[in-house]
C-alpha cells in the first residue's frame, strides 16, 4: 500500500508514460480491427442463423458453439503458436485481431440473431408481400427495427472486446495489459505495481465508460421516443 | 375486358399444403378473373388464410401449381412476380413502425418500382385521399387507431398499383366501431377500381354487397362456390347452411 503514496513510484510512471500510451494505442488498434472483423463475421452468421437455408443455419450454429465453448486464450495460442509451427506466422497484432474477431464474432452473431428474431413475423410477411428480396427486406425493414434491441448487448461486446485485448499477453503482445506487466516487472522500470495498474485500469475505464454511457443514453432516448408516440396516440384517441 | 379461360388473373391447380402432418389444403382448385371480387369465408382453421397466402408465396404449396396473370409462380420468380402482380392487406396491418405513413407508402414504389420520390409521394397522397387520411402522412403508424392503420395499409397496397390485392381477414383485429370505416374503403375500391380482390373475411354484409362470387372453405377444401345472392339465400351444402345459420343467429 505504501507504494500508492510513494512519489518516486508515481514519478517513474510519469517518466515512462510513453509505455502506457503505446500500450493503449496497440490495444485500441487491435480492438478496432478486431471489432470490424467481429461485426463482419457476426452480421453474416446472424443472417445465416435467421435465414431460410438449413445448411447455413447449421454452419452458424456450429461456429457459435465451437467458439463460445472454448477459451479465447486457447484460440489465441492456437492461432499464434500452432500456426507459427506449421509455417504460417501471423505476427502478434494480426493474431490478436483475428482471434478477437473470431471470438467476438460468435457473440455478435448471437446478438444479431436475437435482434432479428424479436421482429414480428408480420414484418417479414409485409416485406415479402410487397416483393422485397432478402437483402432489401433486411436492409430497409428488419434491421432498422432490430437496432434498438441489438444495440445495448452489442456495446457490451465492444467493451468486452477491448478488455479482452489483454489476452494478447499470452503471445507476448504489446497491448496495454502486457505493457503494464512488462513495465512493473522490468529490470530498469520495475516495482511501481500499484500506481502502474491503477493508471492502466484508469485508461481502460476512460475508453470503455464513455462507450457504455453513450449506449445507455441512446437506449433511453429510443425508449423515450417510443413512449412519446404512445402518449400522442392516447391523446389522439381521446380527441377522436 | 374479357380474358380467355387460361389467362385467369389467379389460378390454383391441385394445391396441397401440409404443416408437418397436418393437411391444411386438400387439392384446392380455384380461378379468379381479372377485376373479380372474390370473397372466401369459412370457419377458422379451414385453410382460407393459407389459400390466399399461397397466392403470393408467403406459403409454399407442398404440391400443385399457382399461376398469377398467366405465369406460374415458382421459388425462382416469386420475388419479381409477386412484386409485379400482387399486394396484401393483413389482419395485423403490418405497417413498418419505424417509418412515417408517407415512407410506408413510398418505400416499395421508390425501391422496387423505380418511381422518383416526387412521383411516389404524389401517388401516396392520391391514395391517402382515397382512404381519407391525407392529414396523417407525417405521423408514425403507432400513433394511429387500428382502423386508421388498416386504411393506411390499404393505401400502401394501392401504391404499388398491382392488379391483385389480397385481403387476409382485414377487419378481424379491429374494434367493432372501426370495422365499418375499413369496410367502407374496401367497398369504395370494389366499385371504383378495376382491381382483382380476394378477401378472406367474416363480414357477411360486405360479402353480399361487393362479391362477384363467394367461396366457402372447410377442412382445407372448397365446399361451395356461388354468386352472393345464391350463396346466402340458397346454399346447397349442408355445412354452409349450418355455418350461415350460426353467423346469422349471432
Amino acid at each position: 500500500m505504501a507504494q500508492l503514496f510513494s512519489a518516486s513510484a508515481w514519478n517513474k510512471i510519469w517518466t515512462f508514460r510513453a509505455v502506457f500510451i503505446q500500450g493503449l494505442g496497440t490495444t485500441a488498434l487491435t480492438a478496432l480491427f478486431g471489432l470490424l472483423l467481429a461485426l463482419a463475421i457476426g452480421i453474416v452468421l446472424g443472417l445465416f442463423a435467421t435465414g431460410g437455408l438449413k445448411p447455413l443455419r447449421i454452419i452458424a450454429r456450429v461456429y457459435v458453439e465451437v467458439v463460445q465453448n472454448t477459451p479465447l486464450l486457447l484460440q489465441m495460442c492456437f492461432l499464434y503458436y500452432a500456426l507459427a509451427f506449421s509455417g504460417f506466422s501471423l505476427g502478434i497484432i494480426r493474431t490478436g485481431i483475428l482471434a478477437l474477431g473470431i471470438y467476438h464474432g460468435a457473440y455478435v452473431s448471437e446478438v444479431i440473431r436475437a435482434g432479428i428474431e424479436a421482429i414480428p413475423r408480420g414484418q417479414f410477411d409485409a416485406a415479402a408481400s410487397q416483393g422485397f428480396g432478402y437483402i432489401q427486406k433486411m436492409y430497409y425493414i428488419i434491421l432498422p427495427q432490430s437496432i434498438k434491441i441489438i444495440l445495448p448487448p452489442m456495446v457490451n461486446q465492444v467493451v468486452n472486446l477491448i478488455k479482452n485485448t489483454s489476452c494478447l499477453y499470452i503471445v507476448g503482445g504489446a497491448d496495454l495489459i502486457s505493457a503494464t506487466y512488462n513495465f512493473v516487472t522490468g529490470e530498469s522500470t520495475g516495482g511501481a505495481y500499484a500506481p502502474a495498474y491503477l493508471v492502466s485500469g484508469l485508461l481502460f475505464f476512460l475508453v470503455c465508460c464513455p462507450l457504455s454511457s453513450l449506449a445507455s443514453m441512446w437506449e433511453i432516448s429510443l425508449k423515450q421516443r417510443e413512449s412519446r408516440t404512445k402518449k400522442t396516440r392516447r391523446h389522439s384517441e381521446r380527441m377522436a | 375486358m374479357e380474358k380467355s379461360e387460361d389467362s385467369m388473373m389467379i389460378k390454383l391447380e391441385n394445391v396441397n399444403k401440409y404443416f408437418g402432418d397436418l393437411h391444411v389444403l386438400k387439392d384446392v382448385n380455384l380461378e379468379v378473373k381479372e377485376g373479380e371480387k372474390l370473397v372466401i369465408i369459412g370457419p377458422s382453421g379451414s385453410g382460407k388464410s393459407t389459400t390466399v397466402r399461397c397466392m403470393n408465396y408467403l406459403e409454399t404449396p407442398t404440391s400443385g401449381h399457382v399461376y398469377l396473370d398467366g405465369e406460374e409462380l415458382t421459388h425462382k420468380n416469386k420475388t419479381r412476380l409477386v412484386r409485379d402482380t400482387t399486394s396484401m392487406v393483413f389482419q395485423q396491418f403490418n405497417l413498418y413502425p419505424h417509418m412515417t405513413v408517407l415512407k410506408n407508402l413510398t418505400l416499395a414504389p421508390i425501391k422496387l418500382h423505380h418511381k422518383s420520390k416526387k412521383e411516389a409521394e404524389e401517388l401516396a397522397y392520391h391514395y391517402l385521399d382515397v382512404v381519407g387520411l391525407t392529414d396523417k402522412a407525417h405521423v408514425y403508424p403507432d400513433t394511429l387507431s387500428g382502423g386508421q392503420q388498416q386504411r393506411i395499409a390499404i393505401a400502401r397496397a394501392l401504391c404499388t398499383q398491382t392488379k391483385i390485392i389480397l385481403f387476409d381477414e382485414p377487419t378481424s383485429a379491429l374494434d367493432p366501431e372501426t370495422i365499418q370505416e375499413v369496410l367502407d374503403v374496401m367497398i369504395k375500391l370494389a366499385h371504383e377500381e378495376n382491381i382483382t380482390m380476394v378477401v378472406v373475411t367474416h363480414e357477411m354484409g360486405f360479402a353480399r354487397q361487393v362479391a362477384d362470387r363467394v367461396i366457402f372453405m372447410a377442412d382445407g377444401q372448397i365446399l361451395e362456390e356461388a354468386p352472393p345472392e345464391e350463396f346466402f339465400d340458397h346454399p346447397q351444402n349442408e355445412r354452409v347452411q349450418q355455418f350461415l345459420g350460426k353467423i346469422i343467429r349471432k
